[in-house]
């Protein structure tokens, strides 16, 4: 670690104004600050300067995405060797899903690390932290079987207008990954939606839909009582990491006991989509609607998108009732879209998005309430 | 009178160019102004529709902007703007037929949007800025230059949009069957509008980045 620690130090003038690679100052600097907590002191007051800065806030969340991962690698594999009807041990299944997705990471990281070098670059500022997680994210929200170009051409355009022309992380409107995600969606549907492509190169006979598009198609055959624990489990086809509740929730409570991911908005996310199921149950207008309410938390993406992409501090509700509003809508707004429009299987992802765009004037609407609440206050004080 | 004595302005004169030129670039009804914005994504998903669009903005405005001009002095103030409808109107119902009669699969891809050029409001704009107060010359090069300015960018747009989205280019196939084959795919969001709106964005974009007189201040 020691020599480690010199490298960087022998290396550094080189990198500073008026050293030989200024240009890759941005470069030095991401590669620095991530292996070393930064050395940055305050020099003047009594401010207290936290350890876990930006970097450490989103290892957490790294390492809160590896559960989910994990078993993504597995099931891609397990679904593979399944549709062919053979089975294989634990370490076939995770090598053939590992094969599977390095790709995808790899060129997730290659393309949006790129670009956010190149724009701090130009900027002339830090490369900021934001894409280590969103990198890992857009993996495990697409198919298998996503065409890596179309991936790379995503990736360009969730970081180029979803982040860098609105001035870097922390200024976005929009959630990254998930734009992404919408991006694939409506430039190329043929390649994530139907039932062709959520198993790796599956056998033609066999029926790689999704629970969601058996649901759409409305085939229920398969809503068996106890299908729901199978679907909690995620050993069904369907986007890399999102299959698993049970591994989302690992990671949320990893997320949730270190104060990182708020807990407010996970659990009105799926208050709100219990809530909205149940409605449909009361109203009961067809079979979609008809299907017990708790299917809908255990189907598609919708836990992976409650605690992954619905917490985003950036892109979330800031006040504490606002996180309340703005997590209960996504919820209910998600199931609306999953059981009301044919076109699109899952809400979740469209559900975020429109709640992103709705955040800031939630908090608006809650800071005047707040407001005025304390000057009636100070009326009747006054008075 | 008076004005006869004088020497009398060249056709052409610098200040008659600028008329032409400005609005391709320093002050562009799109990118620049900001006008006009939902014919622009209306119309752009072809080439074709936007190229006829195109014209037929040309043909709108040069006029109206020759009629407004030569009545401005009689247009009494209060009923200016239903004066100017009425001639925009008249010149967009003309329009409508005219590419109903030659070219009517067109006329059905831009179906509402010949009649609301009506309500575009870079033509409104051009009328009450510039043909109330100048002469028939001027006014008729405004026009011609306003709508220009809104053609490329219509024209630029459409290009885009139809060469990503659909692979063809005036419906002609460019990208050849090879990279199909291999692999490749068209991208489905370019031909929903709001493409159009990014790819206006893009334009500003770099028309910013190579004129930097453009940027505001703050």
């Amino acid at each position: 670690m020691k020599a480690l620690r010199n490298l960087l130090d022998k290396q550094k003038p080189h990198f500073l104004k008026g050293g030989k690679f200024e240009k890759f100052r941005a470069a030095f600097d991401s590669v620095e600050t991530l292996l070393y907590v930064p050395d940055k002191v305050t020099s003047k007051g009594a401010h207290i300067r936290d350890a876990v800065d930006m970097k450490r806030t989103m290892i957490v969340v790294f390492i809160a995405l590896l559960p989910s991962l994990i078993f993504g690698m597995w099931n891609i594999g397990n679904n593979h060797f399944l549709s062919y009807g053979e089975a294989h041990g634990f370490w076939a299944n995770f090598l053939y899903g590992l094969f599977k997705m390095l790709p995808i990471i790899i060129v997730t990281y290659g393309v949006g690390l790129g670009l956010e070098i190149l724009f701090a670059q130009i900027r002339g500022h830090e490369v900021s932290e934001g894409f280590f997680v969103t990198g890992l994210l857009i993996p495990l929200i697409v198919p298998p079987e996503i065409p890596l170009w179309q991936l790379a051409i995503a990736v360009a355009f969730a970081v180029i207008f979803g982040k860098e022309v609105f001035g870097g992380s922390g200024m976005n409107i929009l959630n990254p990954a998930l734009l992404a995600r919408a991006f694939l969606f409506f430039a190329y549907p043929g390649d994530i939606s139907g039932d062709k492509v959520w198993i790796a190169d599956k056998a033609d006979a066999y029926s790689g839909a999704t629970p969601l598009g058996d649901a759409m198609v409305g085939d229920f055959s398969r809503f068996t009582p106890d299908a729901a624990l199978d679907m909690f489990m995620g050993f069904m086809p369907g986007s890399n990491g999102e299959t698993s509740t049970l591994m989302v929730l690992l990671g949320g409570i990893l997320l949730v006991a270190t104060g990182i991911g708020n807990w407010r908005i996970i659990l009105t996310v799926f208050a709100g989509g219990y809530v909205m199921g149940l409605l449909f149950n009361m109203w009961g207008a067809n079979e979609y609607m008809n299907l017990p309410a708790h299917y809908h938390l255990v189907m598609g993406g919708f836990a992976f998108g409650a605690i992954y992409m619905a917490t985003d501090p950036v892109t979330a509700a800031q006040t504490k009732k606002g996180m309340y509003i703005y997590g209960f809508l996504i919820g209910m707004v998600s199931i609306l879209i999953r059981v009301f429009n044919p076109a699109y299987p899952e809400g979740v992802m469209l559900a975020i998005l429109l709640m992103n765009v709705f955040a800031p004037l939630i908090d608006h609407y809650v800071i005047e309430a707040n407001i005025k609440r304390r000057l009636k206050r100070l009326k009747l004080a006054t008075k | 009178m008076s004005e006869e004595k004088k020497e009398r302005e060249p056709l052409f004169s610098s200040k008659n160019l600028k008329l032409l030129k400005e609005p391709l670039n320093m002050s562009n009804p799109i990118t620049v102004q900001v006008l006009g914005i939902c014919s622009a994504l209306a119309v752009t998903a072809k080439l074709k529709p936007a190229v006829v669009m195109t014209l037929s903005v040309i043909v709108v405005m040069a006029v109206s902007n020759v009629v407004i001009s030569l009545l401005r002095n009689g247009i009494p103030p209060r009923i200016r703007i239903i004066v100017q409808l009425v001639v925009i109107a008249t010149m967009v119902i003309l329009v409508d037929q005219v590419l109903k009669a030659f070219v009517y699969d067109v006329s059905k891809q831009l179906s509402v949007f010949v009649g609301l050029i009506i309500t575009n409001c870079i033509i409104m704009g051009r009328l009450e800025a510039f043909a109330m107060s100048n002469k028939p010359w001027p006014a008729f090069l405004d026009g011609i230059g306003n709508a220009l300015g809104y053609g490329v960018i219509l024209i630029i747009v459409a290009f885009f949009r139809e060469f990503l989205g659909s692979g063809t280019i005036f419906d002609i196939k460019v990208i050849p069957q090879g990279f199909y084959d291999f692999g490749y795919a068209n991208n489905g969001l370019m031909i929903l509008p709001p493409m159009a709106l990014i790819t206006v964005g893009v334009i500003i974009w770099v028309q910013r980045y190579r004129n930097r007189a453009l940027i505001e201040e703050n």
